[in-house]
């Protein structure tokens, strides 16, 4: 049963609070690991940017690095008045890039391998497009379904498929990243389970063993790469829809 | 003891989901409570970031910006001193080989009308003795010329009364020669 590798997926519950106004409000397993995440990612932000020194520190210039990194990317892709989301684009991408990372420790739980929660933040991200794009457009948002220079005919047919694809957005979003963490911790799980079955086979299986080991060794450094890659991809994305709440014309 | 114990809490909890046959992440007696902490840490998260961590950043770049845009100020000043410096070295040094042309100047044109008036000088004592020389020759050759004349008449007398014999008159021969020297 130990071996179950989508036992690391499953939520217990740590302090039950099972009827909160008929919903299950237990503090679990993931409530804690997102309340580390912000917690360790707050700290790291608070304390390494304390000094203020005009020469940074090596932790002051990580999150300097962190900032101007997701600064750029948000004014390459929606330009400067792309900035007034800078503090969400950047609160996005630490709490997943920090989630990813801390699931990455042996018995941590990871955050976005729960599908809910990836889904939760790429809503929060279109809701944001939506409701910004409206209130500043007004009806001129839906001039993003519109592309320019279509023949007259074909706008009924473009601008369904471009509803389509803006409706697919928050899932397509929310499965890229759910999906990676998830099948890389289970991948993990997997070869890390062959080890232990073959080891236990005596002297021969312990000579087995190490092609597996080899393998975990090499997929965990690639899952430090994905766990950066898809914080990066879902920030870049954000940037990108942001893009098109603040210039909805193509 | 630690991987025991989380071993035994994964063993019991998959047991649990084991017997429902959800796969964990699609569980949605889950859904509630994850929406509900994430909204709460996620929204503490992005109030913080918002409200402490991003200002704060953006102000110490800012300042540094700040701090290097008056460095760069600071340096441009001393590039400009030194520039002036240097033109008003340039300057100095141009107005010093002006007059130093001036001074070889007049000292040459001093020089020239010194030369030339010792040359007028020169040339002015070289006229008179010139003038003097040219006077003597003329005097010796009127000299020379007139005693040609009497030269002329004595052997014109002579060579008369050679031929002749008998004699011509003083004034005669005289007449005569000159007639002949014309």
């Amino acid at each position: 049963m130990a071996n179950d590798p989508t036992a690391q997926f499953v939520t217990n519950k740590i302090i039950p609070l099972e009827n909160v106004g008929g919903l299950d409000l237990s503090f679990t397993n993931s409530s804690l690991a997102m309340v580390g995440t912000v917690a360790l990612a707050s700290s790291f932000l608070y304390f390494a940017t304390a000094k203020r020194g005009l020469i940074p520190s090596r932790g002051q210039s990580i999150a300097e690095s962190a900032y101007e990194f997701v600064a750029s990317m948000l004014r390459d892709a929606a330009g400067t008045e792309g900035m007034r989301f800078f503090p969400f684009v950047f609160s996005l991408f630490m709490f997943i890039l920090v989630a990813n990372l801390l699931g990455m420790f042996p018995y941590f739980f990871t955050v976005t391998a729960q599908i809910i929660v990836t889904f939760a933040l790429s809503m929060l991200v279109m809701g944001t497009v939506v409701v910004y794009g409206v209130a500043k457009h007004g009806v001129k948002f839906l001039g993003l379904f519109v592309p320019d220079g279509i023949p007259g005919i074909l706008i009924p047919l473009v601008a369904a498929i471009e509803v389509i694809s803006f409706l697919s957005r928050p899932i397509s979003l929310s499965i890229r990243l759910f999906a990676n963490m998830l099948a890389g911790h289970i991948t993990l799980k997997v070869f890390a389970g062959f080890i232990v079955s073959m080891s236990s086979l005596g002297a021969f299986g312990i000579g087995g063993a190490i092609l597996p080991l080899v393998m975990v060794v090499a997929l965990t450094g690639l899952e430090f790469l994905v766990s950066f890659l898809q914080a990066y991809v879902f920030a870049v994305l954000t940037c990108m829809y942001l893009n098109d709440a603040l210039h909805p014309s193509h | 003891m630690f991987i025991t114990e989380a071993m035994a809490a994964g063993t019991e909890a998959v047991g649990e989901h084991a017997e429902s046959g959800i796969f964990p992440p699609f569980d949605t007696s889950t859904f509630a409570s994850q929406l509900f902490w994430l909204a709460i840490t996620f929204g503490f998260f992005l109030w913080f970031m918002s409200k402490v961590i991003v200002p704060r950043i953006g102000n110490i770049l800012e300042t540094r910006q700040d701090r290097i845009a008056q460095d760069l100020d600071k340096a441009r000043e001393f590039r400009d001193d030194a520039d002036a410096s240097i033109a008003a070295y340039e300057q100095e040094l141009a107005e010093a080989k002006a007059k130093a042309n001036e001074i070889g100047q007049i000292a040459r044109e001093k020089a020239n009308t010194e030369a030339n008036a010792e040359r007028a000088k020169v040339e002015a004592e070289l006229g008179t003795k010139l003038s003097a020389a040219e006077a003597r020759i003329a005097d010796i050759r009127e000299k020379a010329m007139s005693e040609v004349g009497g030269i002329a008449e004595e052997a014109a007398s002579e060579i008369f009364t050679q031929l002749i014999g008998g004699t011509v008159t003083k004034a005669d021969l005289a007449k005569a020669v000159a007639a002949s020297g014309k």
